[in-house]
């Protein structure tokens, strides 16, 4: 009897009928998310759940992001590049360091001196905020996201370490954790740039530039925050039954830590590490309000707006151009941060 | 180590033998027995069923053996013989030779089991990386294969697929193929279709029983349903609170069961036959607190056979009438005594009347 009910579809040509057409569609939505991003397994699996449930998305919003997302992204994208641009000099926007006293404390639009003018004004001692500003956007981004990297490093493997290990070595990380984190970050930020510039001034040791030193500084501060979170995120994912699984086909810890554990902790570390960053950066900013910042002639953000905070009444200008671009960044720093957590929140909800 | 597995071993006696395993853990509450003097011998190639209700220590036992309980807290006592060397005390870095390459373990969930977010071939080829020393490119061939025997379509596919793209049953295929991945010579499949729906149950198991008869491996088959062991197991042990309560050749234990709780648990299987609106089967009460366990027989709480001795002397393990047969009961089914009690206890009204119902 089934025989004689053999539907026309059962045998189709090659090439021919809805199911191929279907398939074909499939595999271009896959391969443009194979190629959209290539590192890392969490993102992988991120991009196979989108092609399973937004795949059908079309246009430039394929990722399913929002416009601010997008705007946000954009902001990050052209501040970096800004920023790249002024330290590698390929693009100067004027001389950061010329001094044209004729301009000092202009506001924008101020055309006197330099031939192309200078659109945001000047500072206090008559430089231009623009190449001031580009350059400092390199400072800050620098000692944010370097002193994230740092807090990461540590922190995060830390907590990844007791958090998978458990037991005493985790007892004695958190309360290491706990003591570091009594003593007030902005308290042990400034003791630690104090030590730091102070020893190489007393020829104990070779001077680090100040970057490096506000790095090391905000670094640490960060480390038990970051360790904790890290901690946490790989206690719930270490008792999980896969990790027995894999301790029970003979997996050695490290191989179980590195393989299982940490690509499940990292999408949740990523958005938390933007989060991070600009926390930095306004860190950044508040210990060069207190006088141990970047040193200037080098510009930052924070230190600019430290400089000539005593302007703020008569040119506000100067304070308020780099206080807008940390405002902006931060926040963009911070939607993008949710973005993403909202993303990968998707990868167990969508199963 | 690894080309051991390759060497038969000249050993003859049983591949797996327990003795006396005891396994508590320190709680705030105190010390929870939950494997409590168990012995039990597995020979190669055969299938060891171990059934219990939930809290019986079956999940514990089989990991217990396997050493692969958290370290905090635990005691372990007893002896476990692998191919008659003693591996009960052997520290994590030895034991790693073993898990994987000796003996390996299917979880109950394939849903928690298998790592969301790394492809389906890494989670197989990990263990044989590991184990054997081969190149990726032959790991990855093997791992193909082994999802090609486990029935798993289009296996290349797969193996470049996550675990959320399968579905429940596919994924404890990919579970199995993973736990076979090295060859083990003993598999403990620790509830291996309780989360899996009940059409594809008696698949997987008839797959399980195929690579076993295959690679000639043993297994212990832990479950909380008499009817999955039944014609998969060629013996049966009944755990109750921690303890091996009953244990015999599955064909003895269904024609001839002596322990009021085994006798319990195959009542509440629910019938074919039985007409559609018949009450289902179930056993009164609740697993004695392991903390503080009865001072007599532990299920004597819950047994429609009690009698007063019951509840104050602990039925040693003795021998039934065919060989192979252990049970520990004062009263046991199908004796005189045995009836003798049910019947007193029927006529005093001892036990609830959903226990009275119970057995027939």
């Amino acid at each position: 009897m089934p025989g004689l009910r053999r539907s026309p579809r059962a045998t189709p040509g090659p090439g021919s009928g809805g199911p191929t057409i279907r398939d074909e569609v499939g595999e271009t939505v896959h391969e443009e998310f194979e190629s959209g991003f290539s590192g890392g397994g969490a993102l992988v699996a991120e991009q196979a759940v989108l092609v399973g449930d937004e795949g059908r998305g079309r246009g430039p919003l394929k990722w399913g992001l929002s416009f601010f997302a997008w705007l946000a992204i954009g902001w990050m994208v052209f501040i970096v590049i800004i920023a790249v641009l002024a330290k590698i000099g390929l693009v100067t926007w004027g001389d950061p360091q010329n001094v044209i006293a004729s301009c000092a404390r202009k506001g924008p639009f101020a055309n006197e001196g330099t031939a192309p003018g200078h659109l945001l004004g000047c500072d206090s001692d008559g430089r231009d905020m623009i190449a001031r500003l580009a350059l400092g956007a390199w400072t800050s981004l620098l000692v944010g996201t370097g002193s994230v990297a740092l807090g990461f490093l540590i922190g995060g493997t830390l907590g990844l370490i007791a958090g998978y290990f458990g037991g005493r070595l985790d007892s004695f990380l958190v309360s290491t954790f706990n003591v570091l984190l009594s003593v007030p970050g902005v308290v042990l930020a400034l003791a630690l740039v104090a030590f730091l510039q102070g020893s190489a001034q007393a020829g104990t040791a070779t001077a680090l530039p100040d970057v490096v030193i506000l790095i090391i500084a905000i670094g640490v501060v960060a480390i038990p925050l970051i360790g904790r979170i890290s901690r946490a995120s790989a206690l719930t994912w270490s008792r999980r039954e896969f990790v027995l699984a894999a301790r029970a086909q003979g997996a050695k810890n490290g191989r179980v830590m590195w393989r299982e554990v940490l690509p499940n902790v990292l999408p949740a570390m990523v958005s938390i590490a933007l989060l991070s960053v600009a926390i930095a950066i306004v860190a950044e900013g508040a210990l060069a309000i207190l006088g141990v910042g970047v040193r200037p002639p080098t510009p930052s953000w924070g230190n600019m707006i430290a400089i000539d905070r005593g302007e703020l009444f008569t040119s506000p200008h100067i304070v308020f151009e780099p206080a807008l671009l940390i405002f902006l960044t931060v926040l963009a720093l911070n939607y993008l941060g949710d973005v993403i957590r909202a993303k990968f929140d998707v990868r167990e909800s969508a199963i | 180590m690894s080309d051991a597995r390759f060497e038969e071993s000249a050993y003859g006696g049983p591949l797996l033998e327990v003795t006396d395993l005891t396994t508590s853990f320190s709680t705030d509450r105190g010390v929870v027995r939950a494997v409590d003097g168990v012995s039990l011998v597995l020979e190669r190639g055969k299938t060891l069923g171990i059934v219990g209700e939930s809290g019986s220590g079956k999940t514990v036992l089989s990991r217990s053996i396997m050493n692969l309980l958290p370290k905090r807290g635990l005691q372990r006592e007893g002896s476990v013989r692998f191919e008659g060397k003693e591996i009960s005390e052997l520290p994590a870095d030895a034991m790693r030779h073993y898990w994987g390459a000796q003996m390996a373990m299917i979880f109950q969930d394939p849903m928690t089991s298998l790592n969301p977010v790394m492809k389906i071939g890494n989670q197989i080829t990990e263990a044989i990386r590991e184990h054997l020393d081969v190149t990726p490119d032959y790991a990855r061939d093997l791992a193909e294969s082994l999802l090609a025997s486990v029935r798993i379509p289009e296996p290349h596919v797969r193996l470049n697929e996550y675990p959320h793209q399968l579905s429940g049953g596919m994924r404890q295929r990919v579970c199995i193929a993973v736990a076979l991945a090295c060859g083990p010579k003993l598999l403990f499949a620790d509830e291996p279709t309780t989360a899996l729906d009940v059409t594809v149950q008696a698949q997987v198991l008839d797959l399980i029983a195929g690579q076993q008869a295959e690679r000639f491996m043993a297994m212990v088959l832990v479950t909380h349903d008499l009817g999955v062991v039944a014609g998969r197991a060629e013996r049966v042990a009944v755990m109750y609170a921690g303890r091996v309560v009953e244990e015999a050749p599955t064909g003895v234990l269904f024609a001839d069961m002596k322990m009021p709780y085994s006798e319990a648990l195959l009542a509440s299987i629910p019938k074919l036959d039985a007409h559609s609106h018949v009450r289902l089967n179930t056993i009164p009460g609740r697993p004695p607190d392991l903390v503080h366990p009865p001072a007599g027989c532990k299920f004597a709480p819950r047994c429609p056979y009690v009698q007063d001795r019951c509840l104050e002397e602990e039925p040693p393990l003795r021998a039934g009438p065919t060989a192979g047969h252990q049970f520990r009961c004062w009263f046991p089914v199908g004796t005189p005594e045995g009836q003798e009690a049910r019947a007193k206890n029927e006529r005093e009204g001892r036990v609830p009347a959903a226990a009275v119902a119970g057995g027939h």
